[in-house]
């Protein structure tokens, strides 16, 4: 069972001249949660990005469970949700409505479902405002009502716990934590501490060039 | 959508998974609906944007009995170019905006990790394209071609080419539209790319318009549309799917 999980094996990544990840390794197995850190521009994103397979590396590989993500994408995209730095709403549609479509995509969702997720992130009172009207941290709210929906095994965060408040930090913890008992791996990517117990965390630290 | 138990959310979140396929996934088929049913709504919410390519097609068929003459003779002669130019255009100023705000906002690149063949979902794009403009403008055209003289008669055979047309159109759109995501300001580059491939979709409509104008059988140059159209529709849908992949590297 050593193999259960995420795996990335001697990455090297080129954007245009700058070589951006530089033979970078790890492995996140099932119940782990691995924390991307490293300065701005040091390739957190990209390495999530790489990670997930819409980037492709100019050598090196990522294995989920074993087998190359490379080999089935399809597969392999229908068990990851990725979010990025900015979560992707549509800024003319309802919380709700962003949330029923890109949840939609992957699995049926019943309305209590996408209810009862947004009254978890504490999205109730403003789920039918257009996601225009919304401020950073309650669009990012949103992004976790997602993630808590998507029911896929592993999670690629890039910095989720900007624009929260303190109590928003927690429920992020809280998230993840929850992930990581289901067995789920997640790939958070952020130069702030992640609010979840240490012992679960191992610690990636990508360098500038 | 049939609506799941209360009680889901707690009993799948106990028990470990071990892939995300799981039961109750979603298919092509509903994924791309879900695509159309978003595109079509988020038109409905700026119907500004909606309007504009059918405002674009009224006001230059109505310009050219300005330029030419407001003879009714004159005008039938020059009406099928007139329509068919009109709506290529008007077509084209829509393409632009066809993938631009889901680059801009992230939905390209979850719609690329949605686990769902990308294929599939730039077809429900490009059918939403096509029903937002393509369809409202073969609606629109018996007011051009009958203000531009054609006979009634010629009303069906103007309405089946743009009908069948603007979808080779969209189709061929949808490519441009693609490749040219990753670039500022491309509405010219998208122009250029996209008007030389619509050349052939132009001539055989023109020709479907003008014999329907004549009173001739226009069956031909329509078969010959609806074989351009089936290319598109089995072809664009994975080019346009391999650009977009491009752009999100």
């Amino acid at each position: 069972m050593s193999h259960e999980g995420l795996e990335a094996e001697n990455l090297n990544l080129w954007r245009g001249e700058r070589h951006v990840l530089r033979g970078v390794g790890f492995a996140a197995p099932r119940g782990a949660c691995l924390h991307v850190a490293g300065a701005n521009g040091a390739g957190k994103t990209s390495l999530l990005r790489t990670a997930c397979g819409l980037l492709y590396p100019e050598s090196g590989r990522v294995l989920w469970n074993g087998r190359n993500v490379h080999e089935d994408l399809p597969a392999f995209h229908a068990s990851l949700i990725y979010i990025g730095h900015e979560p992707p709403l549509k800024a003319d549609l309802s919380a709700l409505e962003n949330l029923r479509f890109w949840i939609g995509m992957r699995r049926r969702v019943g309305r209590a479902l996408l209810a009862a997720a947004l009254q978890r992130v504490g999205a109730a009172a403003w789920s039918e405002r257009p996601a225009r009207t919304l401020s950073a941290g309650q669009k990012r709210r949103v992004a976790l009502a997602a993630l808590s929906l998507a029911l896929v095994p592993l999670w690629l965060l890039d910095e989720p716990t900007t624009n929260l408040d303190a109590e928003g930090q927690q429920l992020v913890g809280a998230l993840i934590e929850e992930q990581l008992t289901r067995g789920g791996v997640v790939l958070a990517a952020t130069h702030h501490e992640l609010p979840v117990a240490a012992v679960r965390v191992r610690r990636l630290e990508l360098r500038l060039a | 959508m049939p609506e799941l138990p209360n009680s889901t959310l707690a009993a799948t979140a106990a028990e470990p998974r071990t892939t995300g396929a799981t039961g109750e996934g979603t298919s092509v088929l509903e994924a791309a609906r879900l695509v159309l049913l978003r595109d079509l709504t988020l038109a409905f919410r700026r119907r500004g944007q909606l309007v504009q390519p059918l405002a674009f097609f009224a006001i230059v068929t109505t310009l050219f009995p300005l330029a030419i003459s407001p003879e009714l003779a004159r005008l039938r002669e020059v009406a099928a170019g007139v329509i068919w130019v009109a709506a290529l255009l008007a077509s084209l100023l829509a393409l632009e905006s066809l993938f631009r705000d889901d680059a801009y906002d992230g939905a390209l690149e979850q719609y690329a990790l949605s686990g769902q063949p990308l294929t599939g979902l730039m077809f429900a794009k490009t059918a939403a394209h096509w029903l937002l403009t393509g369809l409202p403008l073969a609606l629109m055209a018996p007011l051009a071609a009958l203000s531009l003289g054609a006979p009634a008669g010629a009303v069906p055979g103007i309405v089946a080419s743009i009908a069948i047309g603007t979808v080779a159109l969209s189709l061929i759109g949808s490519i441009g539209a693609a490749l040219t995501l990753g670039i500022r300001r491309s509405g010219v580059l998208l122009a250029l790319l996209t008007l030389p491939l619509s050349l052939p979709v132009l001539i055989f409509g023109a020709r479907a318009s003008e014999l329907a104008i004549q009173g001739a059988s226009y069956v031909a140059p329509l078969e010959l549309l609806s074989a351009l159209a089936v290319l598109g529709i089995t072809l664009a849908p994975l080019a346009a799917a391999a650009a977009v992949r491009i752009s999100l590297e």
